[in-house]
């Protein structure tokens, strides 16, 4: 056992089972698994990603490039930041990471938090920005990514300082401190992301700050020489951490190996803790060590000069860097510090404010040694990239290839592309360029430091928006009906929409053919609730109206309604609905369900930036409506139990009249329209009558055999009858006269895409047209999206002359039919086309898009 | 007449959930449905002074002009929505008469008057943690110096749109959001009111 007999701010008192690769070791609370391993005398920890290297635990923190652990579900951990717990168990890996399949058991949520100050980092620094901005009564949210504040301050022997200052930050109302917590991202206007670790899962922290502070410190860097991987060798600093903050000594003979004075009381504190200490080889005086030499559990010897010193622990430091990667996130520049040997904030940002040890507030004397010969002119085993198992033999491979800028380089050698980064690495990799291709080291300049400087889970970025809260889902008032009542449901963008009632024992197939034959010879319901739904109200409502749609309203009377089209500026169909005629000034229109808030954007946006100076007003209320279809020929004769007061006939209600009714003292507002070709209506109420209404008219349409049906039998009542479905008949590439709606489009007014239709290309003859497909076997179903030729066994490439966009079995016709779009579609009514599919090539005879009353007999019945 | 007895709010459904977790919660937070609440949709260019003291004359109260403000008076509230938008909300099944006044305050061609009562309905989240339970949805900064009683905000709470109202300092928001969004915002309530 390594663990020291005392010191540290681990519990001996509380000791810790765990498991590592299946190994029962026990460590204290207070550890990290790094920290553990190491008082359990496990050096190595993980194998490297290219080479199959033994590797140990390099550093005490977030560096970390070797020590990589998977546990549970979560992979590629970095031992020095996993807090021990009883029962962990984790497993060495690889240099790769292993998903798990199945779902993360952990609950990540997203907080928001603001703040007047955010101090990123709790150090010395960070601590004492904290307490200055409390006291002034700021706002104040304090991160650090370690379990307690305090940074090197916890490495020594006096903490009092630290201790009381977190005490009283802990006590201000206004303050808010979150350790465990790592600011990853810094994005647009101080907003800065942090990940908190938490027992039950992580934390992701969205913080609007008016002023940042960056105490993020330095990491050390370690020095480049051969053979510098081997567990054993790690970095000077942690050493002392393991020393003074775990209790463990990571080795028992230790070599340090350094090119400054911060290690100048190392050697006296590892003594203290019963460490030899065999040599100090120090660059700023004496020879470097040029090779080291291990065994299976890592280290055993270093070489200086011609003597092999027996060791199995080298503390290495080459300097330190400063952690700008959320100053430079922040578009802050940087500078190389020749005194430092550092790259150091260069200039200010607004609102950013860098200090302590990030801002290179700290003395050191160093000689800077980017590379350390080996005792021969091999390079391949210098490694700059732990992690990416990266030498200086493979940099110079990129340089001699002609490269000079770091990001190349970086992309070459896959130097810093590691999860860890390239903390350890980047620097040196800067450094070893500008001497291999003789530029100076702040010309070589950083790879660019992006967003997430730490690796960030999926969970984390998901939150709760998982499962049911995934996305919204978004129902009718009438909803709790249709699941009562079994229905099978449709996505429609954020909607929850009934695709078909199955009776017991019926499939789709069947029980659509069912609904579909009782909206065509009884009365079928479907709730159309989720219709987009704009008012429109004032002095220039027609005016606008007639501008935004393709056709006019001019002659549409109060107390009617008007289906209407409508174009990009592109002359492309974007929306179309039925417009209803309210009172003067006063309309109402209906937008596709999926199309509501585009719509909507889409009139304001011609409203205020093109047409201010028209005097109309929007209003959406699609959820204020409920709205009900009532189908089929028996539908006037379950209104007519509904409604008393209201004259049904045709002569006194038409088709496309309006008509205002009550039903048990609901408010009803009754329209004569039809997606169906049958006669029709649809009744909206406030929506909190809703399901009372849809209730109301199933027991009026009992004696009828009433029946609900969903989106999928809509879809083949429509198509029968050739009316388009905005998204399936069109994709934005399609104009009216595509769809042969030419009797839609306007020639006398102006709108919004009318000029796009002298455009040569939407002019042209060979466009393609909506028509209808009728197989030629009756049973044969067209795929939707199927591409469609012009013979059967067409020689490649194949011409394609369009695709099928809608395709149905139809009880009412006896067989399939089908929509498509096709290359001069309306010349070839009567013309067979080819769907060749993998297995089989389906023919089909080109016919005019309507299949059902053409004479709309049943619609005006 | 208003048939009230068969008027089915859109959170009905929620009423033994939210009562749950307000019992269950020991750190004073209580959610509930505040249904039928009357909501007159209001536009009118606030440049026509005339249209807009003929509208105060019949509310009893200036419209708001500060952007993200609420004026209340007599049970009477008017959220500001947008330079030419506002939501007056009232005690339930006032919607005819309200609707008519203002239209009224209007005149024939001024504006527009929308009755949207059924269009949202109304989430009271209510306790010394209700600010914690929205921070884990709502970007919009409702610490007490920031936003106080009178205070609204159009903005998402995870990612159903809301208004959100503050109507005291205890703190009570009133969370506007669409009825068809309202079974999903109260889902998340109740799954985020289990975090910490």
């Amino acid at each position: 056992m390594s663990r020291l007999p005392r010191g540290g701010r681990i519990d001996r008192n509380q000791p810790l089972d765990f498991t590592f690769n299946g190994q029962p070791l026990t460590g204290c609370a207070g550890d990290t698994l790094a920290s553990a391993l190491l008082a359990n005398d496990v050096r190595v920890v993980a194998r490297s990603i290219m080479h199959d290297r033994p590797r140990g635990v390099f550093s005490a923190g977030i560096e970390e490039p070797n020590a990589l652990v998977q546990i549970g579900s979560e992979t590629m951990l970095r031992a020095t930041q996993v807090e021990l717990h009883d029962g962990l168990a984790a497993t060495g890996l690889n240099g790769k990471g292993r998903a798990i399949a199945g779902t993360d058991a952990g609950r990540f949520d997203k907080v928001y938090a603001h703040s007047e100050v955010l101090v990123i980092g709790g150090g010395g620094a960070g601590l004492r920005a904290a307490l200055e901005a409390g006291r002034r009564g700021d706002r104040v949210i304090l991160m650090d990514e370690q379990q307690e504040f305090g940074g090197r301050l916890l490495n020594a022997e006096d903490d009092a300082w630290a201790r009381s200052t977190v005490a009283e930050l802990a006590a201000m109302p206004e303050v808010r401190c979150l350790t465990r917590t790592t600011a990853f991202g810094y994005y647009d206007q101080n907003l800065v992301l942090g990940a908190e670790r938490r027992r039950e899962g992580e934390r992701l922290w969205q913080v609007r700050a008016r002023n940042v502070v960056i105490a993020t410190g330095a990491h050390e860097r370690p020095l480049v020489f051969a053979n510098n991987d081997r567990p054993g060798i790690m970095l000077a600093g942690a050493v002392s951490t393991y020393l003074h903050r775990y209790g463990v000594a990571p080795g028992r003979h230790a070599v340090i190996f350094t090119n400054n004075d911060s290690t100048d009381t190392l050697a006296a504190h590892l003594r203290a803790a019963g460490i030899t200490v065999a040599a100090v080889v120090d660059l700023r005086r004496g020879g470097p060590i040029t090779d080291t030499e291990g065994g299976s559990q890592g280290l055993t010897a270093v070489r200086v000069g011609s003597d092999w010193i027996p060791c199995d622990l080298l503390c290495v430091s080459g300097g330190f860097n400063p952690t700008v990667h959320l100053f430079s996130q922040a578009q802050g520049r940087l500078r190389f510090d020749e005194g430092l040997a550092c790259f150091l904030p260069d200039g200010t940002r607004p609102g950013v404010e860098v200090i302590g040890r990030a801002a290179g507030d700290f003395e050191l004397d160093i000689k800077p040694v980017w590379l350390v010969p080996g005792d021969n002119e091999d390079w391949s085993h210098h490694f700059i990239d732990l992690e990416r198992d990266a030498t200086v033999a493979d940099l110079g491979q990129a340089v001699g290839r002609g490269m000079r800028s770091v990001e190349h380089i970086k992309r070459y050698t896959t130097i810093g592309t590691g999860s860890d980064q390239g903390k350890t690495a980047g620097i040196n990799e800067t450094a070893i360029i500008g001497t291999l291709t003789g530029q100076p080291i702040g010309g070589v300049g950083t790879t660019t430091y992006r967003p997430p400087y730490v690796p960030v889970s999926f969970s984390l970025w998901a939150g709760r928006n998982r499962g049911e809260l995934f996305d919204p889902i978004r129902v009718t008032p009438i909803h709790s009906w249709h699941v009562a009542h079994g229905a099978i449901f449709e996505d429609v963008g954020q909607w929850k929409r009934p695709w078909y009632f199955p009776l017991a024992g019926e499939d789709m197939a069947t029980a659509v053919r069912r609904e579909c034959q009782q909206a065509r010879e009884g009365v079928g319901v479907m709730d159309v609730s989720t219709l987009g739904k704009i008012d429109i109200q004032g002095p220039d409502a027609l005016t606008f109206l007639n501008r935004i749609y393709t056709n006019a309203f001019d002659t549409l009377p109060v107390g009617m309604c008007r289906y209407g089209l409508m174009c990009r500026a592109d002359g492309m169909v974007f929306d179309d609905g039925v417009v209803m005629h309210l009172g003067e000034n006063h309309y109402l229109a209906t937008t596709t369900s999926g199309g509501a808030a585009a719509v909507l954007d889409w009139f304001e946006e011609w409203l205020q930036t093109e047409w201010p100076q028209l005097e109309v007003r929007f209003t959406s209320v699609t959820d204020h409506w409920a709205a009900i279809a009532v189908v089929g020929p028996r539908s006037r004769e379950v209104l007519a139990n509904l409604f008393f007061g209201v004259p049904l006939d045709a002569p006194r209600f038409p088709f496309l009249a309006i008509r205002e009714g009550e039903t048990q003292g609901v408010p009803v507002r009754l329209h004569r329209i039809t997606f169906s070709g049958e006669l029709a209506y649809e009744l909206w109420a406030p929506g909190w009558y809703g399901l009372a209404l849809w209730e109301a008219v199933m027991a009026a349409g009992a004696p009828f055999g009433i029946s609900p049906y969903g989106t999928e039998a809509m879809h083949v009542l429509r198509a029968e009858k050739g009316y388009i479905i905005i998204g399936q008949e069109t994709d934005g590439t399609i104009t009216p006269q595509d769809l042969g709606m030419d009797w839609i489009v306007s020639k006398k007014k102006d709108f919004v895409g009318k000029r796009s239709f002298l455009r040569s290309d939407t002019a042209r003859k060979d466009r393609k047209h909506l028509v209808g497909l009728l197989p030629v076997e009756h049973d044969e179903l067209l795929p939707e999206g199927a591409q469609l030729t012009l013979t059967a066994e067409p020689s490649e490439p194949v011409p394609m002359v369009g695709h099928v966009t809608s395709s149905y079995r139809s009880a009412t016709l006896g067989r399939t039919f089908a929509l498509a779009l096709v290359r001069s579609g309306r010349e070839r009514i009567g013309d067979t086309v080819y769907a060749p599919l993998p297995d089989r090539t389906i023919a089909a005879t080109i016919t005019e898009p309507i299949f059902w009353d053409r004479e709309n007999r049943r619609r005006d019945s | 007449m208003i048939a009230e007895a068969i008027r089915r709010s859109a959170l009905a459904d929620y009423a033994d959930r939210f009562a749950f977790l307000s019992a269950a919660s020991n750190r004073g937070l209580s959610v509930r449905e505040v249904p039928f609440l009357t909501q007159i949709n209001l536009r009118v260019n606030p440049s026509e002074t005339g249209h807009m003291s003929a509208i105060a004359r019949e509310l009893g109260f200036a419209l708001p002009v500060d952007p993200n403000t609420v004026a209340s008076r007599g049970g009477r509230s008017c959220l500001w929505l947008g330079p030419d938008e506002w939501l007056i909300v009232a005690r339930p099944n006032q919607q005819t008469a309200v609707e008519a006044s203002l239209r009224s305050a209007l005149g024939e061609h001024g504006g527009s008057v929308v009755d949207v009562s059924a269009n949202r309905t109304v989430i009271e989240v209510t306790g010394p943690a209700a600010r914690d339970l929205l921070a884990h949805g709502c970007a919009v900064d409702l610490h007490p110096k920031r936003f106080e009683p009178g205070h609204c905000a159009q903005t998402l709470l995870a990612r159903a749109g809301v208004m959100i109202h503050l109507i005291d300092v205890t703190p009570t928001f009133h969370l506007y959001v669409r009825a068809s969004f309202a079974g999903y915002l109260a889902d998340w309530l109740l799954d985020a009111s289990g975090s910490d």
